[in-house]
């Protein structure tokens, strides 16, 4: 059935109509409408037709009527009409779009989505990694499907302090969903290559501990549903083929804690798991893990990887929250079976394991019997005699039997229409179908008849369309009755007493338990070029907003006048490398701050009262009598207006937006704790 | 490809991002001159340039970039035949 513009000139439309018999034109009233006539036209363009979106406004009153006129004048005999019911986008439109279309369009697409009613819902994101893209597109998603979500974020990196040592920001949240996000790189120890059975045993039951802790410790402040991810596969087989089989290999290590999630996840019915590892199989490596956004801003995954996690998360709440798909509604010729029963046959209709054809409709009807088995209603909708119809299941190879039917409306009436038949008939709402049938024509009229049914494109091969109904994850299942969550909590109370042995008596012992270490000096040749970097990136710990180039750096470097330090941090998870730098000043005894800024990534570490020591230390030495501190407000660096009064400044003057502070140096005692600092020697 | 056309063809994918729909670029426009043009916006904004152009930024080729006329050249260097 192919499609043509209406908006194509004529002489185009002439050409065309040559070649083509008949139409089907979506007719857009409104402009919030175009979203369902694009998605129609999208699904029926994969069938390599063209389908134009008529806007009736072009064609005024007369529309339809005209648009017919011109039409038949073209030799046209054949024109289905279809008005889409939609007046905002909804989840098929948003499903089609690949990542980078929805990462454009979010901000639109979240303001025409908030519309209407929605469930309001918290959800809290402690990330590994950068969550922004995976939150945002998740967001998209929600809102699709009727979910309007608030979302915490973690800083970069800072899962387990957000769960563990701080809850109190979860517990305000009062979040009802946590989302810990931790990936391969979140791992905080692998084994060595030549690990023993014991030391293997004993990384895995440290790191088990560790996330163990954290679903305590939510479970204990938020009281709510937690869903963790398991790890993909390390990204390097260190061990060649072996990595999956030695106790020194990693991919080995990430195996079996995944079966301790999974494990966990059994146990605990208010912790779900989120299958990462398969997300990235079925996604492949080579598109899961993008290495220069990784470095570049801390997002491991490409766009497309973000996106199926999200697509994945999506399914997980849809379904927490009774929005997972109810029932499967199957259209018979060349959906179930190969060939058109009415006209070939029940001797010819292929199915069985003859022909690769008939064994593929075999195997989609085991598929389709299996998600009976797990609680899928199935119904036939189909534009059959209802007799030859019902005929076809007699046939010995068919794998699927009427009694699996909960409802079987084959007869000549509208699709949609029998649709609403199955839905009464089944006490169901619309929105708890899928409806999966080889034909574009009838998926798009469905599909624009009834906006609240699911309708996945799923071509016409049918060995695909296991995989493509899979994908949609549409029957995600979350047992949450009540006497699950009595069952779980007295897991989740012996998991505590387990976890508690993890966790740290204060904030103080954790930071010792991180080993951190510092490199504290004044600005050196082979940093210059990473500290005007840091200068010039950071927005959030930065007290003055300055930005200086390269040349200034190196001058400042170089100049008697001026204290300026850099600050490197390292520990047990690693070297953070070049975090913090202090520009400072000397006028005559007072010693001005130009610039203080940190990296983001090692906040609350104490990292800046090692910084204050260290340049209290040297503005001493330097005949310096007062450290001169100075605030003004960014844009972005509203976290550090308090930065100089909780260092223990006096203020000299506030107003609004920036403030000036002093400190004596001579009085200062030191106040870093818990970063040894390494000296080198001085210089300049 | 002319820069002063890419700008052209960059403008309605940068307003997209940036939600606002009457967005004039030029080759000065950058971060600190763009409304709305944070990091988290940026990282959109190269998806979108890299799909656009079929193109990939190499690591390390987008951080010395002062404003889209730098880009647009190195768009430009990175399209050509």
């Amino acid at each position: 059935m192919p499609i043509v513009s209406l908006l194509f000139p004529k002489s185009l439309l002439a050409r065309r109509a040559g070649k083509l018999n008949s139409l089907i034109f979506v007719v857009v009233k409104k402009p919030t409408q175009t979203h369902r006539a694009i998605y129609i036209r999208s699904i029926l363009a994969k069938t390599g037709m063209v389908c134009g979106v008529l806007m009736l406004k072009v064609f005024k009153a007369a529309g339809v009527n005209r648009a017919g006129r011109v039409l038949s004048e073209h030799g046209w005999n054949s024109v289905t009409a279809l008005e889409p019911h939609e007046t905002r986008p909804d989840v098929r439109y948003i499903r089609q779009l690949p990542a980078e279309q929805l990462l454009q369009k979010r901000k639109r697409l979240r303001r025409e989505l908030s519309e209407g009613s929605l469930q309001e819902l918290r959800i809290a994101v402690l990330g590994g990694v950068t969550t922004s893209e995976v939150v945002d597109l998740l967001e998209i998603l929600l809102l699709a499907s009727g979910f309007k979500a608030t979302f915490f974020q973690s800083e970069y990196n800072r899962y387990y302090e957000d769960a563990v040592l701080e809850p109190e920001k979860i517990k305000d949240f009062r979040p009802d969903l946590v989302y810990v996000h931790t990936q391969c790189t979140n791992l905080r120890r692998f084994p060595s290559p030549g690990c023993s059975e014991t030391e293997f045993h004993e990384l895995l039951s440290s790191e088990l501990a560790r996330f163990q802790s954290i679903w305590n410790s939510i479970h204990a402040v938020a009281g709510c549903q937690v869903i963790q991810n398991n790890f993909e596969h390390p990204p390097f087989q260190i061990l060649g083929n072996l990595d999956a089989v030695a106790y020194g290999g990693r991919t080995r290590f990430t195996n079996e804690l995944n079966l301790e999630f999974a494990k966990a996840a059994n146990r605990n019915h208010r912790l779900l798991l989120q299958d990462l590892n398969a997300l990235s199989a079925r996604i492949g490596h080579a598109q899961w893990f993008d290495w220069r956004r990784w470095y570049s801003y801390k997002i491991l995954t490409t766009p497309e990887a973000s996106l199926a996690i999200a697509e994945s998360l999506a399914g997980m709440i849809g379904a927490m929250f009774g929005r997972a798909k109810k029932c499967l509604i199957l259209d018979l010729d060349n959906t179930l079976w190969g060939g058109v029963i009415g006209d070939d046959g029940i001797d010819k209709i292929q199915i069985g394991k003859e022909t690769p054809v008939a064994e593929a409709y075999t195997a989609f009807q085991t598929y389709c019997l299996s998600l009976r088995e797990r609680g899928v209603l199935l119904a036939v909708c189909s534009k059959n005699d209802p007799e030859i119809a019902r005929a076809g299941f007699t046939h010995p190879e068919m794998v699927l039997k009427l009694d699996h039917f909960s409802s079987f409306q084959a007869n000549w009436k509208a699709k949609h229409e029998n649709i609403e038949t199955i839905a009464r008939e089944l006490n169901l709402g619309l929105e708890s179908f899928v409806f999966v049938d080889d034909n574009p024509a009838e998926r798009a009229i469905v599909a624009a008849q009834l906006p609240a049914v699911t309708v996945p494109d799923v071509g016409s091969d049918v060995s695909l369309f296991p995989g493509i109904v899979q994908a949609g994850h549409y029957f995600e299942a979350v047992n949450l009755s009540k006497e699950d969550l009595e069952r779980a909590q007295s897991y989740a109370t012996n998991a505590q007493r387990a976890g508690l042995e993890a966790k740290f008596a204060d904030y103080g012992e954790y930071l010792d338990s991180l080993q951190m270490s510092a490199e504290i000096e004044a600005f050196r040749p082979i940093y210059l070029e990473r500290i005007t970097q840091l200068i010039n990136k950071t927005n959030q710990f930065n007290l003055t907003g300055r930005r200086y180039t390269y040349t200034e750096v190196e001058r400042i470097a170089s100049n008697g006048n001026y204290i300026a330090l850099y600050g490197k941090l390292t520990d047990t998870f690693g070297d953070n490398g070049l975090v913090s730098v202090i520009i400072g000043r000397i006028e005559g005894s007072l010693l001005h701050l130009d610039l203080w800024i940190m990296s983001c990534r090692v906040l609350k570490r104490d990292m800046e009262l090692a910084m204050l020591d260290a340049l209290m230390e040297r503005a001493h030495g330097a005949g310096v009598e007062r450290v001169m501190g100075y605030y003004g407000r960014t844009a972005k660096n509203a976290m550090v207006a308090d930065h100089y009064r909780k260092l223990g400044f006096e203020s000299c003057a506030e107003d609004e937006g920036s403030s000036t502070w002093n400190l004596a140096t001579p009085s200062y005692l030191r106040k870093n704790q818990h970063i040894e600092v390494r000296t080198r020697v001085l210089h300049g | 490809m002319d820069s002063a056309l890419i700008i052209r063809d960059l403008e309605p994918i940068f307003a997209d991002i940036l939600d606002q729909s009457d967005l004039r670029l030029t080759p000065e426009s950058s971060a600190s001159n763009v409304e709305g043009w944070d990091s988290l916006a940026h990282i959109n904004l190269i998806v979108a340039i890299e799909k656009r152009y079929k193109i990939k930024f190499a690591l390390g080729e987008l951080q010395d970039l002062k404003n889209l006329g730098e880009m647009v050249t190195l768009i430009q260097r990175k399209t050509a035949p």
